[in-house]
């Protein structure tokens, strides 16, 4: 997939990225992994030791040959070959079992980790407050949970082993070919230093490529998925070829940053294969020469070219190695950016036990009271207003309240505040008399249930999307709130109320999963329910009908319905009118009907002061705005 | 001579690839049947993928001849190398003890020239098979994307949007590792076992064939592998896509699993899904773990008797000692590209599997095509009002599953008029929209625009014909001034923000932190539910279509924005024919007619005031809500 490398939370997602960090930086990065590797330490280490005791008969197996051509070829010694024969079988086969025990330790535990960090992080994530998640892009979540994931565990599989190993092997077989021939180890070994350090070059300035088509390719994806998501409007206004060439655009864009990509391979790869080839047919001619004087034999020749050729990959692999340690450091920084978010009950003050709600002695059944309730958005851009400046509203217990505003007034805000969704900043929100900060979370969101305006499904059957309210609710308490909510449609579905919904299931109208998500908040029977909107997406017999059912559940409920519509406002005992971030008016729909003007407007579009009308129709007289 | 160090951990390179494509999940692939119905994939036609792919590489003939030949020449050069030392040893050196110099001269300019031609050639071909790649790829998502949009709503319907992205994201990506990786891999592998089996038989054949024996065993271990970690391979596809899917579905949903507290239930529901996810991993490592050590232990056997062997021909003096040293040089070569092969196999497949998608999505025709001799909608004379006659003509319209939607029907709009549909979900008022849209076209019959049969209009003209506005009202990233600008990319600031003034959202944009120019996907951006509505119709205002459809667009709208709209279709859309869906029944007043329609058809049709005072449905209707206001 394409969205995946942004160190940073979605919003700043398609800005060049970060410059590459600091090794001593990314070695700290990669300590922190620590507690996730220390259950299996020791099963790294085996494998580690596996690695390098095949690693070290890998480069024992030429000197073997050498003997073998030195020895009984050269004196006719048919026993001695066999003997040799026998050894070079046996460092075979170690060589091949080593290898294989060298993965065999370690794919079951880092697996384990892989495991454990994601769950982990899926565990955290459902913690952090909706705030965080408003700041994150899902995409953006779950690459980390995925591809980051499997970089960390590639990590401690391959580069982390083989950094050691790799590094001790190179020392030994340089050990190995000067023991061999000094003079034409030194040859053979001059070439490394220039070689690792253009390795590294490419490598560094290749990641950055590599970093830049990852957003590139992030970016491609975000115009398609648009140009899918919103095919309506594209059709509606014949816009296609408008979003194809932005799209070829982006590609193009994308195809230049995989050329540039392209040619730096091409430079390292040159340099890969040309720079030990150089060196390799330097000392070949070297050692032809001290053969034929006599002073190495053709066998130290032999083993010699065997053991640099076998040197090789060690050298050549540690600009590599490098560069995916330093990708698993990034990876292991963005799991902890998520890790080290404070949850949303960090800044709890002193809970009270759960049992205290119901035992709460004084205004024993005072419904919900807010008092000089304030709030922002945590992310509102600095010196605007406050969404909410100081709300005062009490809902008797019992009663169900309307909540009415203009559009973007900070309606649906309020309603998420109350189970906690969002803290407030000010003021106080109290349900029977208890301050909500004061209720473990768990317990609150049991007491208040709620119906989004956005109803969501999950993958899940529809009796399971229903009793989400209330796990154990009995088969009735299902019954009834697809009653109330005029849900019945799900009884001619395929399995009736075990047929699976949402992503990976059936798809339903909007007016259904409004209807779903209603029955969804009545199935408990909650103390204290909050509706957003929950009839925008019925038709008109419908609305009726769940009205009417509605009307019954509400009679014995603290309620907070957020209204758009007279229809809506009229389940409600009164209304309460929220402008400019406080509570304006409150009272029955007939009463602010007659005394109040904005009210009067927002419920029947009356237009009563002179001020309305600059809100809206100053289209040119003919009608033709346009053209 | 043995597997070095360098063969293994190129193999695990190999491998980092491998898993990579592992990771790339295919969401949708698992999906259930997202309809009633429906759901069913896109058969491909025999042969798709191979023309798609001989039509993307048609262009590039020239070139990809070029890269082969390159990477042939490379190979030599490269396997020459070993050759030479045997050369060297077995002639240089007893030259040399003669005083000449000329052999080992000849061998180390050979040696190092071989040297330099290989690394140019190697430099060379990976730039130019990027380039290749590069365009094959560019041509590929282009030709995805394009069909995709060409493709009818009702297949986007069908299809999801989910696997239209992972058709050009995911698959894409499979084919360019498989471009950019497997082809130069595999072709270096088969090029140089050829000349490795080749040179072995020249220098002697003997031990020549003795080493290409060892194909044998390891092809089979190669089967077997194969075989096991493709079924490893599809378990690990499901099964992080389930991963997948429960994440993003637990993400996107936060507001109601905190709201429900579903965190332990889902942690439950993730723990399993994600066990899977990890078992199917760990055996993917054991499976590997296995092939690695038995193939090497089958290379390393096979060396161990071919060197032994030919250490015993050497003692009997039946083979020189340089041709064995060269033996025991390429045999290690030999035995180099096992890994990578079974690996290469592993991602052809998943390659090939991305590519048939990708052509069996190419190969849809779409249900509405574009006409081939586009006809131009009548000229409108200067005094005329701007709206169109619409007419639907002995239209019927039925799902591909044969399910009737809406039976036989003709219904004239005239001009200007501004018509209401009302009825209970599935009475087929959407797909009435959706047919005067164009977005489907009908079964039977036609639908005209000022007797035009829509299928012989071209888009653009179509689009200036008719205009929908849906509920569902999606904000593009970028400016809302842009987001409005859809409905007429060439309009100035002016008019954006007049079509804003006109429906009453001009207030709520300039309040925001940037005003028009803020990005409506970042900080600050939260724009409701009812306000985006706004922004829809403002872009419906500025595209000032001839025919208006309002498919529920109004259900978000409080009564003052929804009077907003109202007023503006009075004003600025003057004399437009307009088709509005409104469970409101406040909308309905302001039209000119009122269609009630009940399970296809048309069941009541008339002035609102008439109908009002009928007896029909729609007086029971309007009886109801009229009481809900007082």
């Amino acid at each position: 997939m394409s969205t995946q490398q942004d160190s940073r939370p979605a919003p700043e997602a398609s800005d060049p990225s970060p410059p590459q960090p600091a090794s001593h930086s990314a070695t700290r990065s990669l300590l922190r992994l620590w507690p996730y590797v220390r259950p299996i330490r020791w099963f790294l280490t085996a494998s580690t030791v596996s690695a390098l005791l095949a690693s070290l008969s890998a480069l024992v197996i030429p000197l073997v040959l050498k003997n073998v051509v030195d020895g009984p070829v050269a004196h006719r010694d048919t026993g001695g070959l066999w003997r040799q024969g026998v050894l070079l079988l046996v460092l075979g086969l170690l060589e091949a079992g080593l290898f294989g025990l060298r993965r065999w330790f370690v794919a079951r535990p880092l697996a384990g980790v892989e495991r454990q960090m994601r769950a982990d992080l899926y565990a955290k994530l459902q913690r952090l407050p909706v705030s965080f998640h408003d700041r994150w892009a899902s995409g953006q979540l779950l690459s980390r949970a995925t591809s980051d994931m499997y970089t960390i565990r590639l990590f401690l599989a391959f580069p982390l082993v083989f950094l050691i190993v790799n590094s001790m092997v190179f020392l030994t077989g340089i050990g190995i070919m000067f023991t061999l021939d000094w003079q034409l180890a030194l040859i053979t070994v001059l070439p490394a230093a220039p070689l690792i350090i253009l390795c590294s070059y490419f490598e560094r300035r290749y990641s950055a490529a590599a970093r830049l088509s990852q957003d590139q390719n992030g970016d491609l994806a975000t115009v398609l998925e648009e140009s899918v998501l919103g095919i309506r409007i594209l059709k509606s206004f014949g816009r296609h070829r408008t979003m194809a060439a932005r799209y070829r655009a982006q590609a193009e864009l994308l195809r230049g940053t995989e050329l540039k990509k392209a040619r730096l391979l091409a430079d390292l790869w040159a340099v890969i294969v040309g720079l030990p080839e150089l060196a390799l047919g330097t000392s070949l001619a070297v050692g032809v020469v001290q053969v034929a004087h006599g002073s190495t034999t053709a066998g130290t020749l032999v083993g010699f070219l065997s053991t640099a050729l076998s040197l090789r990959w060690p050298v050549e692999s540690l600009g590599w190695l490098l560069a995916y340690s330093n990708e698993a450091a990034t990876a292991t920084d963005r799991f902890y950016e998520v890790m080290d978010a404070r949850p949303a009950d960090a800044e709890d003050g002193p809970v009270r036990d759960g049992s205290a709600v119901q035992a709460a002695p004084a205004p024993a059944r005072d419904g919900i009271r807010l008092a000089d309730v304030r709030f922002r958005y945590p992310d509102a851009p600095a010196g605007s207003p406050d969404l909410l400046t100081g709300v005062d509203l009490h809902v008797r217990s019992g009663e169900t309240m309307a909540l009415v505003g203009l559009t973007g007034s900070g309606k649906t805000t309020l309603t998420a505040l109350l189970p906690r969704l969002y803290e407030i900043d000010g003021g106080r929100i109290t349900l029977d008399g208890t301050d909500i900060r004061e209720i473990p979370r768990a317990r609150l969101r049991a007491l208040v249930s709620m119906a989004f305006e956005d109803p969501t499904l999950f993958s899940a059957s529809v009796s399971e999307n229903v009793l989400m309210g209330a796990p154990d609710a009995p088969e009735e308490a299902l019954e009834r709130a697809l009653d109330v909510a005029q849900a019945q449609f799900v009884r001619a579905l395929p399995e009736g109320t075990r047929t699976q919904v949402g992503e990976q299931g059936l798809s339903l109208s909007g007016g259904q999963r409004q209807r779903l998500a209603l029955a969804r908040a009545v199935v408990g029977a909650p103390e204290f329910l909050v509706l957003d909107d929950p009839l925008s997406a019925l038709d008109v017999h419908t609305e009726a009908l769940v009205e009417q059912a509605l009307r019954q559940v509400l009679a014995g409920t603290t309620a907070l319905v957020v209204a758009h519509r007279p229809s809506t406002v009229l389940l409600a005992d009164r209304v309460a009118l929220l402008a400019d971030g406080r509570i304006t008016a409150v009272g029955t729909h007939h009463e602010l009907l007659e005394s109040n003007p904005e009210y009067r407007e927002l419920m029947s579009g009356e237009r009563t002061g002179g001020q309305a009308g600059e809100r809206t129709g100053e289209g040119t007289e003919d009608g033709s705005l346009v053209r | 001579m043995s597997v070095t160090e360098r063969d293994l951990t190129e193999a695990e390179q190999t491998e980092l690839l491998e898993e990579a494509a592992l990771q790339e999940p295919d969401l949708q692939e698992d999906k259930a049947p997202a309809g009633p119905g429906d759901g069913e994939d896109i058969p491909v036609p025999p042969g798709a993928p191979r023309a798609l792919l001989r039509s993307l590489l048609g262009p590039h003939r020239a070139r990809v001849v070029l890269a082969m030949v390159m990477i042939t020449i490379q190979q030599a050069a490269l396997q020459v190398g070993p050759l030479l030392v045997s050369y060297a040893i077995d002639r240089g050196i007893p030259a040399l003890r003669a005083h000449d110099w000329g052999p080992l001269i000849a061998v180390t300019a050979g040696y190092l020239g071989c040297a330099a031609v290989a690394t140019l050639l190697q430099r060379s071909f990976i730039r130019l098979s990027g380039v290749i790649n590069q365009a094959i790829l560019l041509e590929m998502r282009r030709r995805i994307f394009r069909h995709a949009q060409a493709l009818s709503l009702d297949f986007h319907e069908r299809y999801t949007s989910g696997r239209i992205i992972s058709r050009a994201t995911s698959d894409v990506d499979t084919v360019r590792e498989l471009l950019n990786e497997g082809l130069q891999e595999l072709l270096s592998v088969i090029l140089s076992v050829v000349y490795i089996a080749v040179l072995l038989i020249v220098m002697d054949w003997r031990l020549g064939l003795a080493s290409l024996a060892s194909v044998v065993p390891i092809y089979l271990f190669t089967r077997g592998y194969r075989r096991r970690s493709q079924a490893i391979y599809r378990r690990s596809r499901t099964a992080v896509a389930q991963v997948i899917v429960r994440f993003t579905e637990t993400m996107n949903g936060i507001r109601p699993v905190q709201a429900f507290r579903r965190e332990a239930a889902n942690e439950e529901a993730f723990a399993v899904s994600n066990g899977e996810y990890t078992d199917a991993n760990a055996q993917g490592l054991l499976s590997m773990a296995q092939f690695v050590a038995s193939s090497r232990a089958t290379a390393n056997i096979w060396i161990t008797g071919v060197v032994v062997w030919g250490a015993v021909l050497v003692t009997q003096g039946s083979l020189q000692l340089g041709v064995l040293a060269a033996f025991v040089l390429y045999l290690r070569r030999l035995f180099d590209p096992v890994d990578q092969v079974a690996m290469f196999l592993n991602s052809y497949q998943s390659a090939s599997a991305a590519l048939e998608k990708i052509a069996g999505l190419l190969a849809h025709e779409p249900s509405v095509p574009e006409p081939g001799e586009p006809v131009a909608l009548p000229a409108k004379t200067e005094d005329a009002i701007p709206g169109r006659a619409v007419d639907f003509d002995g239209v019927a319209f039925s799902y591909r599953t044969g399910k009737q939607v809406l039976p036989r029907f003709d219904l004239r709009i005239p001009a200007g008029q501004s018509v209401a549909v009302v009825g209970a979900t599935g009475a087929g008022k959407s797909t009435l929209a959706k047919l005067l849209a164009r977005f489907y076209d009908p079964t039977e019959g036609k639908v005209t625009l000022d007797g035009v049969d829509l299928r012989e209009l071209s888009t653009p003209e179509l689009r200036r014909g008719v205009v929908m506005v849906t509920q569902e009202s999606f904000l593009f990233s970028g400016t809302v001034a842009e987001n409005i600008a859809i409905g007429r990319p060439d309009a100035s600031r002016e008019e954006v923000e007049e079509a804003a003034r006109a429906i009453g959202a001009f207030e709520f944009i300039a309040a925001l932190p940037e005003g028009f120019d803020t990005d409506v996907r970042k900080r600050g951006g939260r724009i409701s539910a009812g306000q985006r509505q706004l922004v829809a119709f403002a872009r419906a205002l500025l595209a000032d279509p001839a025919v208006l459809i309002l498919d529920e667009a109004t259900s978000s709208l409080d009564v003052p924005g929804e009077q907003a709209v109202q007023r503006a279709m009075a004003t600025v859309l003057a004399g437009r024919t307009a088709v509005i869906i409104a469970h409101r029944l406040s909308t309905v007043e302001i039209a000119d007619r009122v269609l009630v329609m009940d399970q296809g058809q048309v069941v009541e049709d008339g002035a609102p005031a008439d109908l009002v005072s009928g007896t029909g449905r729609f007086a029971g209707l309007h009886q109801a809500w009229r009481e809900s206001l007082v």
